[in-house]
């Protein structure tokens, strides 16, 4: 059956071409059953080959199918090939799974829009190259894919085109996740000029036997491809992009944003991870640029007034966790995040799409209230996702997954201890603040706005299922405090522990979460147990002060909600802490006053400047000629004085 | 000393001249201009005289006529044409016509 | 004849330095006339009586007296002698002094450059006779032409156009010094000729 592993990128590649060709005339439902079904067949094909592998695992661990040569230089080779292991099959299962649940719940959420086919080919085309990037055996396909989810993430961030406010949010996008981009293909050509190669396991090898731990080349390139990373994962400093982008209707914010795309960037660098494990200090970095992010976008998450972009904050704070589970050379744990994450997070987003189209396209929180009993299944799977974002104990998927990211980091040699603090201490207890704090405004109170719209099957649907998957989906790696269920670790770890030639030091046993993953339980018990009582002690904290803010009211409460007082802290972290003023004068606008000088063609300048003096110096000629006698007697007295002082001293 | 009148005469043709040169510059009025035009022709003729006494030749007088005479139809036509100035600008300011500046 | 000739140099001078800073057109004529006489004075003493005899007949006699009468037919009146007390500022002049200076400085050194002469004889009337009806008689033949044109030419530019009709009748082709297009300067010309003949041409009065 893996014999049929190429049509599940092609199907919604073939999905899209038909779409993009046919659409305009064709029905709606026919355009809704190529978009979702091709979707829905890839996710079909993607179960059944990941049942085959994990019942019959192939015995390298991996499946290599080489479709065809792409580049064929002497010393330089590129095949358009896939690789499919345990990481390949995560991510495709995700982007399959849940794409296909968006894609269903699209078919109703996009039912009034007037390019309904569009929005399916565009999706279409994101799933295809998607898939692309996360099966490329080798990087430039992997590029491929990567700039076709960063087409389609503009395409789609800028679909209703015809308000120039989407369009800036899609040029933002693009422009900054590019910067990531440029820098990542300069680590490309680093690659290649060193090593030779471009194929990911090849290169991999190859960097292990020759680069020495910590020096140079294996921390340029490691860093360049963290510059990718950064940009298409939106963490600092390129997250300005992420909230912008809620411009974009709530599938794509749900898809892309959300559960595929932006973890682009945390796939890149699980995959590549040898090459981290040769640069240590870039690993430290990656886990810095994860916290970071979690805290700034955890704190602007609270200050947020629009539904959607608490949400696109959040996601940005989540992926900052992955990037610290990265960090600390905890691969599976970040993988494990990645998948829970997905599920709460596409449920996240499609709930608020439910309450956004209910709302009748209102975005603002506090215009919003009392949807509790008027939209209760919404009400109830958005309930769940929270649940699950805030990591409330036991219950939820996302519980498992932080856990288990906490645990190695508290183990990692660099400042562990306050790595937790900072991530798993006031990192929890702001994702509590912030999520709950969305769910008791725009569920609990009085109902200001009439619903004008009932999620039917097409969206109810998909948000039961991720519903059950956002409590259900941490079920397969359990803390060692409370089970030893390792399903996530067997099937996962052995993709960046194991089978690796170069020996312990290449295999990431060289940081610390080595003697972490391999056995998943090396934290000291008590410790560990402890830790996880503080975190979810806090994350129920969370809970509570959100409840006692918003839905029972401190009593300096004047109005909706908002704290009273703190106005200039409160419109700093509603601006994102800052980022967009600080690019704006720092980049933006010295580039634009840059550009409108060179419009001006200065060049020309040069130019016109001859011809004003040749003008100039003709008027100041003419001016001799003044038309009055006395002038040119003068110029004759003078002439003549000079012309006797010659004679005289000459 | 006597023998040296005419050099003293012709330092005195300088200085009359400059003073002639002085006021054709300075002065706006046409009928002033035409006055120091005068005097600088008398000077002319003064430094001719001058010469020719130096010399002991009748030359210096016969330029001397000739000066005359070319002042005095100067003087004829240049008065004439101040007449028509005068009737077409309605002043004697030289400065007026200047309609020929480029 | 060296006194003489000095009082004569300083009191022409200082007439001239008086003729052209004047701001009444007569009162200038006036200086201007003594300043002829006392070189006429300083020309006897050069030994060329002659020549002085000429100067104050013609110059002072005809042209300055011709100034004259230009000047009081012009009939400026007191405004003008109050203008030109404006006109006449220390920026006007002191560029012009300097200018003149310099030629003054210049002219003397080149004066001083040589011996002074041993001779010094009066050269009556009867020599320059001689002389204009010798080698210089080409040259007294065209004064006289000179003269001629001036006088044709100052009648000429002195008359009054009469502003007549446009175009209209192509006139006689008039052979005019430097043709106008409007045929009504042509007719002008006839007209004015024939004013001439009779007497018509008014001097004065309002354009």
């Amino acid at each position: 059956m893996y014999s049929l592993l190429w049509l599940i990128p092609l199907l919604p590649l073939v999905g899209f071409l038909l779409l993009v060709f046919f659409g305009r005339g064709m029905p709606r439902t026919l355009a809704g059953i190529i978009g979702a079904g091709s979707v829905g067949v890839s996710a079909l094909l993607t179960i059944i080959d990941g049942i085959g592998f994990l019942s019959a695992p192939p015995a390298a661990g991996f499946y290599a199918e080489r479709l065809w040569s792409w580049v064929a230089l002497p010393g330089f080779t590129i095949d358009v090939g896939f690789r499919f292991d345990a990481l390949t099959l995560t991510m495709m299962a995700i982007i399959t799974v849940v794409g296909f649940l968006i894609h269903l719940y699209s078919t109703e959420f996009m039912a009034e829009d007037g390019e309904f086919a569009l929005f399916f080919a565009y999706m279409n085309l994101f799933v295809a190259s998607m898939l692309l990037l996360v099966m490329a055996d080798n990087l430039l396909v992997l590029y491929l894919g990567w700039e076709g989810v960063g087409l389609c993430s503009y395409l789609l961030i800028g679909f209703w085109y015809r308000d120039p406010e989407n369009g800036a949010a899609a040029r933002k996008a693009f422009i900054v996740t590019r910067i990531g981009d440029v820098a990542m293909l300069i680590g490309f050509a680093v690659i290649v000029a060193n090593l030779g190669t471009l194929n990911i396991q090849e290169l991999m090898r190859r960097a292990a036997g020759e680069w020495a731990v910590g020096s140079t080349l294996p921390i340029l390139v490691a860093a360049l491809l963290l510059g990718g990373a950064i940009g298409k994962s939106a963490q600092v400093p390129l997250q300005v992009w992420l909230p912008d982008a809620m411009a974009g209707p709530t599938p794509v914010s749900a898809l892309i944003h959300a559960a595929t795309m932006v973890t682009a960037g945390v796939y890149l660098i699980a995959r590549t991870h040898v090459l981290y494990a040769l640069a240590p200090p870039v690993q430290l970095a990656v886990a810095i640029i994860g916290l970071v992010t979690l805290l700034v976008a955890g704190f602007s998450a609270i200050a947020q007034v629009d539904l959607k972009r608490v949400l696109a904050y959040s996601t940005v704070s989540q992926i900052g966790y992955m990037f610290l589970g990265l960090g600390v050379g905890f691969y599976s744990a970040a993988m494990l995040h990645f998948m829970v994450h997905a599920f709460f997070k596409a449920l996240l987003f499609l709930g608020a799409g439910a309450v956004i189209l209910g709302q009748g396209d209102e975005h603002n929180m506090f215009k919003m209230g009392g949807l509790r009993r008027a939209m209760p299944l919404t009400f109830v799977t958005f309930l769940i996702g929270v649940a699950s974002l805030s990591a409330l104990p036991v219950v939820t998927a996302g519980f498992y997954s932080k856990e288990w990211i906490l645990s190695g980091v508290w183990q990692s040699p660099h400042d562990g201890p306050l790595m937790w603090l900072l991530a798993g201490g006031v990192g929890v207890l702001l994702t509590s603040i912030y999520s709950f704090r969305a769910l008791f405004i725009v569920f609990f109170g009085e109902q200001k706005i009439q619903t004008t719209h009932r999620p039917g099957v097409a969206i109810a649907l998909p948000l039961v299922v991720l519903a059950v998957l956002s409590i259900g989906g941490g079920l397969v790696q359990f803390p060692p405090t409370i089970a030893k269920v390792n399903l996530f670790q067997s099937f996962i770890g052995p993709v960046f522990y194991g089978g690796l030639p170069g020996g312990a030091a290449a295999s990431g046993a060289a940081t610390n979460g080595g003697a972490v993953a391999v056995g998943g339980a090396a934290a000291g018990g008590p410790t560990e147990a402890l830790l996880q009582i503080i975190a979810s002690a806090l994350s129920l904290i969370g809970v509570g002060i959100a409840y006692l803010l918003y839905r029972r009211g401190l009593p300096s409460h004047a109005r909706l909600g908002e704290p009273a007082g703190f106005r200039g802290l409160k419109a700093f972290l509603f601006s994102g802490l800052g980022f967009d003023w600080l690019y704006g004068r720092l980049l933006v606008r010295p580039f634009l006053a840059v550009s409108s000088f060179l419009k001006g063609d200065f060049i020309e300048y040069l130019y016109v400047a001859i011809g004003a003096v040749n003008s100039g110096a003709g008027r100041l000629l003419a001016s001799a000629q003044s038309g009055k006698v006395r002038w040119y007697l003068a110029g004759l007295a003078l002439g003549a004085v000079v012309a006797v002082g010659l004679v005289v001293w000459l | 000393m006597s023998a040296q009148l005419p050099d003293y005469a012709l330092v005195l043709a300088g200085i009359l001249f400059g003073m002639g040169l002085l006021g054709v510059l300075m002065r706006r009025n046409i009928i002033y201009i035409l006055i120091s035009v005068e005097v600088m022709l008398n000077a002319a003729g003064l430094a001719f005289i001058a010469a020719g006494s130096r010399l002991a030749q009748a030359d210096g007088q016969v330029m001397f006529i000739f000066i005359l005479t070319l002042a005095a139809a100067e003087a004829s036509v240049g008065l004439a044409l101040i007449i028509q100035f005068y009737r077409a600008y309605r002043t004697l300011d030289s400065d007026a016509a200047k309609d020929m500046r480029g | 004849m060296v006194v003489p000739f000095f009082v004569a140099a300083t009191i022409a001078v200082i007439a001239t330095l008086f003729a052209i800073t004047r701001t009444n057109a007569v009162h200038s004529l006036l200086n201007l006339i003594v300043a002829i006489l006392s070189l006429a004075v300083i020309f006897y003493t050069l030994g060329a009586p002659f020549a002085a005899a000429l100067e104050v007949i013609v110059y002072a006699g005809a042209i300055v007296v011709l100034l004259l009468f230009v000047v009081m037919m012009l009939n400026l009146g007191r405004q003008a002698v109050a203008e030109e007390r404006t006109l006449l500022t220390t920026r006007v002049w002191i560029l012009p002094a300097l200018l003149a200076a310099a030629l003054l400085v210049e002219l003397v050194v080149l004066l001083s450059a040589r011996a002074p002469a041993a001779r010094n004889s009066i050269v009556g009337p009867t020599e320059v006779g001689v002389a204009l009806f010798g080698p210089y008689l080409v040259a007294v033949e065209i004064a006289s032409f000179l003269l001629i044109a001036g006088i044709v030419g100052a009648f000429h530019l002195g008359r009054r156009l009469r502003p007549g009709s446009q175009g209209g009748q192509a006139g006689a082709p008039g052979a005019a010094v430097g043709g106008t297009p409007a045929g009504g300067v042509a007719r002008e010309r006839r007209q004015a000729a024939a004013g001439v003949l009779l007497g018509e041409d008014h001097p004065g009065g309002a354009e």
